[in-house]
C-alpha cells in the first residue's frame, strides 16, 4: 500500500508543499491575516458614540452635561482653536455654541456630523422643554450573517481555494518540467494519471487545513456560523478545489519556465480577484457585465459558500453555482491533458 | 537535424560508450534508445522490444531500463531515502532502499534533503534512482560531467559493480580516459554521425603508433627557421604530424629514436623549445586525428 506509486506521489506532493514555509504563510497564514485585518477594519459598530463639541463659554458645562446623558452622544468643552482644530479633523462631528440662540457649526456632508446634529438637537430642545407630542417605543434588531466579515469570510475561502488550486498544481508542475523531472518520470513506467492524480488527492488533504483554519478562525474571533450544513460547506470547497486544480494544470500544462507559468496563473487570477465579489458585491458592476461576470468560477463558488454559510441553503438550490464551478474543472482538465508537455 | 544515419549494436553485459565532443548528438542519440525522443526514421530496438508497437511493450521495456538524464535536478526538499522510494514505487520488481543505497555507497546521506548533497553525491543518487528498477540495461548520459576526480572514481565504480552483476551500460561521456577505463566499446561521434568506432585499444592502434610526442617552439626563436610538417614526418619513427594552434603533435612509433632526431633537428635550425612533452597515445588522439579539432574546444 505504502509502496503504492500514487501514495509515494502523492506524499512527495505533500513533503514538497509543506517543508516549503513561504508556501505554508500564503496558503494558510496569510487568508487569516487578511480576515483578521479586515474584519477589525470594518467591524459593525454602527454610528456608535458620536463625539460633540461644546464651545468654552457661559453655559458651556451645562449644554455639555445634557449633551453627555444623551443617548449615543458624548461630549467636550474646548476653546475655538481647538474645537476648530478638532471638528475639522473629524474627530468631534459637531461643535454647539450655546447661548440664546444655539449654534450647531458642522459639515453637512458628513453622515455622523448630519446624525450629531439631529441627536444634539432633540437632547437640548427637550432640555428646554420640549415635550414629544406622540409616544413612541423602539425595538432594535440585530440580523446574523449580515455584517462584513460574514460576507468576507466565505469569498476569502473562496479565493484562497482559487490561489491554493493554482498556484499549488501549476507551479509544481513547471517547476518539474523545468528541472527536468517530468522527463525523468516519463523515463520510468509511472502512469501518467498517477502522477495528475496525486496533485488531486494531495489538494485534498490541505484543503481540509485550509477550510478549517479559516472557517475555524472566522468562529472563534468574529462568531462567523454556518447557517447551512457543514457537509455542504465541504462538499463546496471539495468541488471548488478540484476545478481549480483542473485550471491550474491547464495554465500549467504547456508552460516551460516559471515566468510563464506565473504570468499566465495572475492573467486568470486577476480578473477573479476584483470581479467575483471576493471583498465586495459584484452587484456593484455595469449590468452588461453581469453575465461574464456570473460566468467565473470564482464568482459561482462565492455565490454558492455564501448562500449555504449566510443564508442557509441546501445543495439542492445552488444547481446553477456547482454547475458553473464543475464545468470549468472539467473543462480544463479535459484540455489540459490533451495539450500537456510531459517533457 | 542533431544525428543522421547512425549505426550501432551494443552487446549483452557489454559497457558501450558514446564518445564526443558538445553538440555531437551524443544525448539525441541515447534519447532515442531510451524511447524519450522520436526517431524521424530508422529502427530501434532495445531487448529485443520496441517503443513503436504500443504502450503495454513501452512499458515493459521501461521494467527493464535504468536511465540518468543528463540535466535532471531531482526535489531537493526530499530525502535521499524519500527519492530512492518514489523511484522504486514506479517498477513492479525493484532493489531495496537499503540494497541500492549501498550499491551507490549513500548509506550515510539516507535521511539528508538532496539539496544539501554535494554534485557527486546528487550523481549518485541519479544513478541510484536508476539501478533501483534491477535493470538489465542501464543508460548513463554524462554521469560525470563536471564531478571532481575522486567524485568520478567513486561513480566509476558504481557501474563497475552493476557491470560485475552482470548488467549492461551504455555511456556517453566526453571524457576520452573515462570511456578508455569503463568500456568495452566506443563510437565516437561528431556532427551527429559515428566517425569510428571499436574497441578503444583497437582505436588507438588505428593511429598506426602508440606514442604522441607534443613540442612547440619559443617565440622569437626563428619562425623562419621551424621544420615544416614534410621534414618532420621525414623523422625516424614518425607516423603522423598534425598541427595544432598552439603544438604540433607528431604520432610516433618509438619515442627514443623520433625525440632525439627531433632534437638534432631543431638545434641544426636554432629553433627553441618552450615545450615537449610525450604520453601513450589516447582516444583523445583518435579523436583529433579524425577531425583536426580538440575535443574539449571542438
Amino acid at each position: 500500500m505504502r509502496d503504492h506509486p500514487l501514495v509515494q506521489l502523492t506524499l512527495t506532493r505533500m513533503r514538497e508543499f509543506y517543508r516549503e514555509p513561504e508556501a505554508i504563510f500564503w496558503v494558510f497564514g496569510f487568508p487569516i491575516v487578511l480576515a483578521f485585518a479586515l474584519g477589525i477594519a470594518f467591524r459593525n459598530r454602527g454610528p456608535g458614540e458620536l463625539r460633540v463639541a461644546v464651545l468654552r463659554g457661559s453655559d458651556d458645562s451645562a449644554v455639555a452635561a445634557t449633551l453627555g446623558h444623551a443617548p449615543g452622544l458624548s461630549s467636550v468643552v474646548l476653546d475655538s482653536t481647538q474645537a476648530r482644530l478638532q471638528l475639522r479633523t473629524g474627530r468631534v462631528a459637531l461643535l454647539v455654541v450655546p447661548g440664546e440662540t444655539v449654534v450647531y457649526r458642522f459639515d453637512s456632508t458628513r453622515t455622523e456630523s448630519r446624525l450629531a446634529r439631529l441627536e444634539a438637537d432633540e437632547a437640548l430642545q427637550r432640555a428646554r422643554g420640549r415635550v414629544d407630542p406622540a409616544p413612541v417605543t423602539e425595538e432594535r434588531v440585530t440580523e446574523p450573517g449580515s455584517r462584513y466579515i460574514d460576507f468576507l469570510i466565505p469569498g476569502l475561502l473562496g479565493m484562497n481555494l482559487m490561489g491554493s488550486g493554482l498556484w499549488g498544481v501549476g507551479f509544481s508542475v513547471v517547476q518539474a518540467r523545468t528541472k527536468k523531472l517530468l522527463k525523468r518520470f516519463m523515463a520510468t513506467p509511472m502512469r501518467r494519471s498517477h502522477y495528475l492524480l496525486a496533485f488531486i488527492l494531495s489538494r485534498l488533504v490541505f484543503l481540509f487545513v485550509e477550510v478549517a483554519a479559516l472557517v475555524g478562525f472566522g468562529w472563534v474571533m468574529f462568531h462567523v456560523g454556518v447557517r447551512g450544513s457543514v457537509a455542504a460547506v465541504g462538499a463546496i470547497t471539495v468541488l471548488g478545489a478540484l476545478s481549480f486544480a483542473g485550471l491550474g494544470m491547464l495554465v500549467a500544462s504547456r508552460a516551460r519556465t516559471i515566468e510563464a507559468v506565473s504570468g499566465l496563473m495572475n492573467l486568470v487570477m486577476l480578473p477573479m480577484w476584483i470581479l467575483s465579489g471576493t471583498f465586495f458585491s459584484y452587484a456593484r458592476f455595469p449590468d452588461a457585465m453581469q453575465p461574464f461576470v456570473k460566468a467565473l468560477p470564482l464568482t459561482a463558488l462565492n455565490d454558492a459558500l455564501r448562500a449555504v454559510m449566510i443564508d442557509g441553503s441546501s445543495l439542492a438550490q445552488l444547481g446553477t453555482s456547482l454547475g458553473i464551478v464543475a464545468a470549468w474543472g472539467l473543462v480544463s482538465f479535459g484540455v489540459a491533458l490533451r495539450i500537456f508537455r510531459w517533457r | 537535424m542533431a544525428v543522421a544515419g547512425l549505426d550501432l549494436t551494443v552487446e549483452t553485459r557489454e559497457c558501450f560508450g558514446l564518445l564526443g565532443p558538445n553538440g555531437a548528438g551524443k544525448t539525441t542519440t541515447i534519447e532515442i534508445l531510451e524511447g524519450l525522443t522520436a526517431p524521424d526514421a530508422g529502427d530501434v530496438e532495445v531487448l529485443g522490444m520496441r517503443w513503436t508497437r504500443g504502450a503495454g511493450e513501452a512499458r515493459a521495456l521501461r521494467e527493464r531500463l535504468g536511465i540518468q538524464l543528463q540535466d535532471t535536478q531531482l526535489a531537493d526538499k526530499l530525502t535521499v531515502e524519500e527519492t530512492v522510494r518514489l523511484f522504486r514505487s514506479f517498477y513492479r520488481s525493484a532493489h531495496s532502499v537499503d540494497e541500492v543505497l549501498a550499491l551507490v555507497e549513500l548509506e550515510e546521506k539516507r535521511t539528508s534533503w538532496v539539496g544539501k548533497l554535494s554534485g557527486g553525491q546528487k550523481q549518485r543518487l541519479a544513478v541510484a534512482c536508476a539501478l533501483v528498477s534491477r535493470p538489465d540495461l542501464l543508460f548513463l548520459d554524462e554521469p560525470t560531467t563536471g564531478l571532481d576526480p575522486q567524485s568520478r572514481r567513486q561513480l566509476w565504480d558504481v557501474i563497475g559493480r552493476f557491470r560485475a552483476a552482470g548488467g549492461t551500460v551504455l555511456l556517453t561521456t566526453h571524457y576520452m580516459e573515462e570511456a578508455e577505463r569503463l568500456c568495452d566499446r566506443v563510437a565516437i561521434m561528431d556532427h551527429g554521425k559515428t566517425i569510428a568506432s571499436g574497441t578503444p585499444r583497437s582505436l588507438i592502434a588505428s593511429l598506426g603508433a602508440e606514442h604522441v610526442v607534443e613540442f612547440a617552439l619559443a617565440d622569437g626563436s626563428g619562425r623562419a627557421g621551424a621544420p615544416g610538417p614534410e621534414e618532420l614526418a621525414a623523422l625516424p619513427g614518425v607516423r603522423a604530424v598534425r598541427p595544432a594552434v598552439d603544438r604540433i603533435a607528431l604520432t610516433v612509433e618509438e619515442v627514443h629514436r623520433a625525440v632525439p632526431a627531433l632534437l638534432a633537428l631543431l638545434e641544426r635550425r636554432g629553433a627553441e623549445l618552450s615545450l615537449l612533452a610525450t604520453h601513450h597515445a589516447t582516444l583523445e588522439d583518435v579523436f583529433v586525428s579524425l577531425t583536426g579539432r580538440q575535443l574539449r574546444d571542438a
